[in-house]
């Protein structure tokens, strides 16, 4: 990430002296340092940046016969790449992953924030420690056992949504939400917004306790009511760190989510609302082994994504903090 | 704060009606779960069991314990968790503290090198190919080399270590300690808040995983727990299960018939979760800490 602007002139300085000396004579001498960074550099060079290179085959009719050595494959252009723009899916997965990131955005970005300024107002200890444990424990369960537990609610035997709705007669007869397209963007924004909001907050909760004390003080003697007080101090006090938080997610506008999509939507009636580009790659790659489109498919979105994240970062660095 | 207005009394009251909900929303399902768990599976579905058990009864359980696949599992998570944790704390703290050396060569090339692939990676299929021709399919070791290294962690424990006082290194140095010495004597016992927060998280993700093993086990005696409950959750192996007991008590359950598919489902997501509930509030003070270190990064 971003490196304090002192560091490199200090660098600089050390380096300047010994550098007419060999540089793999100078990493040697340092050898017990350079020990601790080189496992390290291994795995992520064999783990990381072996499958970049691998990214390679997107561009070729891949085969699982010729082994290790991709370059035995032929090499076929775009092909892949058109092949998906031009899939009957297209439409469908972009509209989806779209959708389904910005709905995870638009609720999901604000409600950790509203949650903190809530939690803030609460001057009863004890009540804030509890709420605070208790919204913060879905963040420690699997989507596994998130996707368990939204299923039993909503379940049609005896789940307690649907137990509660036809006790207040909203509904006559059990319904079965999780086979519905309509309600599934709800149901998994509401899913992904329940494991995280507790969670998210701890940032803006740090941020809030950082504002001086003063000026809540200097309102309160001006007559300014609690909600005045949030809008125009503690808002704008932690405005920043939204910010920061707001730009750092363009990045990630593209990953509508995997698990929690894989998951949820075991019905395949939900195929045509629920198919992101992540699940589509999966799908067609390691089910139906399509490995060239697939990774045509997984590259094209990271190529999206580093024009969004570079973005981003230009936006990050106008406001004062760059990604790296 | 005495003279609160109308209008600040109305909000206050609001907000503690809110966080009543959502907490309830929060703790519901999974005390829901808890509670279908403990109840006898017949009369679970006769409906109406929320807040407490109707029928109490340990059968559920008697019968997920009797699994052998599924206790299996359960040592394959808490064996991937305690290896897979301690290792990747290790490597990836000794690599934070050779990148905190301002000496160090290459130094800036190699943060790039490492934070460049929390940005990018290579995808999905370039991975189970390149794992698959490592040979780590149905391997042990698949849980483990892959996330030896975590460039999150290197850069939260980075942070950490940076912020210790100077004065202990240089003292050290005099006094004749190498590198390492340093490391292990001086920088890490002072680290254990952020080792703490950093095993905390590390421990939850090797819990919680099921993809990996999804994508690359298919020897049944290395699946963790969490994947066998992605499987019970899209199939019906319940069935399944209850063939795996001995015929006595296989026995005596078809003449009771009192078991239900929903209600081993809840058991055994009970025995996936149960341990992080129990550990969670313990490691809470520090893992606030964390996420400040890693969020505000200074």
């Amino acid at each position: 990430m971003a490196q304090s602007s002192t560091e490199p002139t200090i660098a600089a300085l050390d380096r300047k002296p010994k550098k007419n000396k060999n540089i793999v004579v100078r990493m040697f001498k340092q050898w017990d340092i350079q020990l601790m960074v080189w496992p390290g550099l291994l795995l992520v060079f064999v783990f990381s940046y072996l499958p970049m290179y691998g990214v390679l085959t997107s561009f070729m009719d891949y085969s699982i016969f010729t082994g290790g050595n991709i370059w035995a494959n032929p090499w076929v252009g775009f092909k892949h790449f058109k092949m998906f723009f031009e899939a009957p899916e297209f439409f469908e997965v972009m509209r989806n992953t779209i959708v389904i990131s910005l709905l995870k955005f638009v609720i999901g970005f604000p409600a950790p924030i509203a949650l903190a300024l809530m939690l803030n107002e609460v001057r009863h200890m004890v009540f804030k420690r509890v709420v605070q444990t208790i919204t913060y424990l879905p963040h420690f369960m699997s989507w596994v056992i998130v996707a368990g537990l939204t299923m039993a609610m909503l379940s049609t035997e005896n789940g307690s949504v649907n137990m509660l709705l036809e006790k207040i007669r909203l509904i006559d007869e059990p319904v079965n939400f999780l086979s519905i397209k309509e309600y599934f963007w709800s149901i998994l924004v509401s899913a992904n917004v329940w494991k995280e909001i507790g969670f998210g907050s701890i940032v803006y909760l740090a941020a809030i306790s950082g504002v001086d004390p003063h000026l809540y003080e200097a309102a309160d003697i001006d007559g300014a009511s609690k909600f005045r007080q949030i809008y125009f101090i503690t808002i704008p006090s932690i405005l920043p760190v939204i910010i920061i938080f707001m730009i750092l997610s363009i990045g990630n506008l593209l990953n509508a989510g995997f698990e929690d999509i894989l998951l949820l939507a075991t019905n395949p009636v939900l195929r045509p609302v629920s198919d992101v580009i992540d699940t589509y790659v999966y799908r067609v790659g390691l089910s139906n082994f399509r490995y060239s489109y697939a990774t045509a498919v997984g590259l094209f979105k990271a190529v999206i994504s580093i024009g969004l994240l570079t973005m981003a970062n230009y936006l990050a660095r106008r406001s004062g903090n760059s990604l790296w | 704060m005495k003279r609160l207005g109308f209008s600040d009394r109305t909000m206050i009251i609001l907000i503690y009606v809110f966080l009543i909900a959502l907490s309830f929303s929060c703790f519901y399902p999974f005390w829901n779960a808890l509670v279908v768990s403990f109840n006898l599976g017949i009369d679970t579905s006769k409906g109406g069991v929320t807040f407490w058990p109707r029928a109490f009864s340990l059968e559920n359980y008697e019968i997920v314990f009797k699994d052998e696949r599924l206790i299996n599992g359960f040592f394959v998570t808490v064996g991937r968790t305690v290896v897979g944790t301690l290792s990747s704390i290790l490597m990836t703290a000794i690599l934070a503290y050779g990148m905190t050396k301002r000496e160090l060569i290459g130094r800036n090339f190699y943060m790039f090198f490492f934070v460049f692939t929390m940005y990018f990676g290579g995808g999905l299929i370039p991975t189970y190919l390149l794992i698959s021709s490592l040979g780590l399919m149905n391997k042990f070791l698949v849980f483990i080399i892959p996330a030896l290294i975590s460039v999150w962690n290197m850069i939260i424990f980075r942070t950490f270590f940076k912020s210790l006082p100077v004065g202990l290194e240089e003292s050290a140095q005099m006094d004749g300690a190498t590198n390492w010495g340093i490391l292990f004597r001086i920088v890490l016992p002072l680290s254990g808040p952020v080792i703490a927060t950093l095993s905390l998280f590390t421990a939850v993700a090797h819990w919680n995983d099921w993809f990996v093993p999804s994508i690359y086990i298919s020897n049944e005696k290395l699946i963790p727990i969490q994947t066998m409950l992605q499987q019970i959750l899209n199939a019906n192996i319940v069935t399944e299960m209850s063939s795996n007991l001995d015929t006595a008590s296989a026995a005596r359950i078809e003449s009771l018939r009192t078991v239900t598919t929903k209600s081993l489902r809840m058991a055994t997501m009970m025995v996936a979760t149960i341990p992080i509930v129990l550990v969670y509030p313990f490691v809470q003070k520090y893992f606030v800490k964390g996420v400040l270190i890693g969020s505000l990064k200074e």
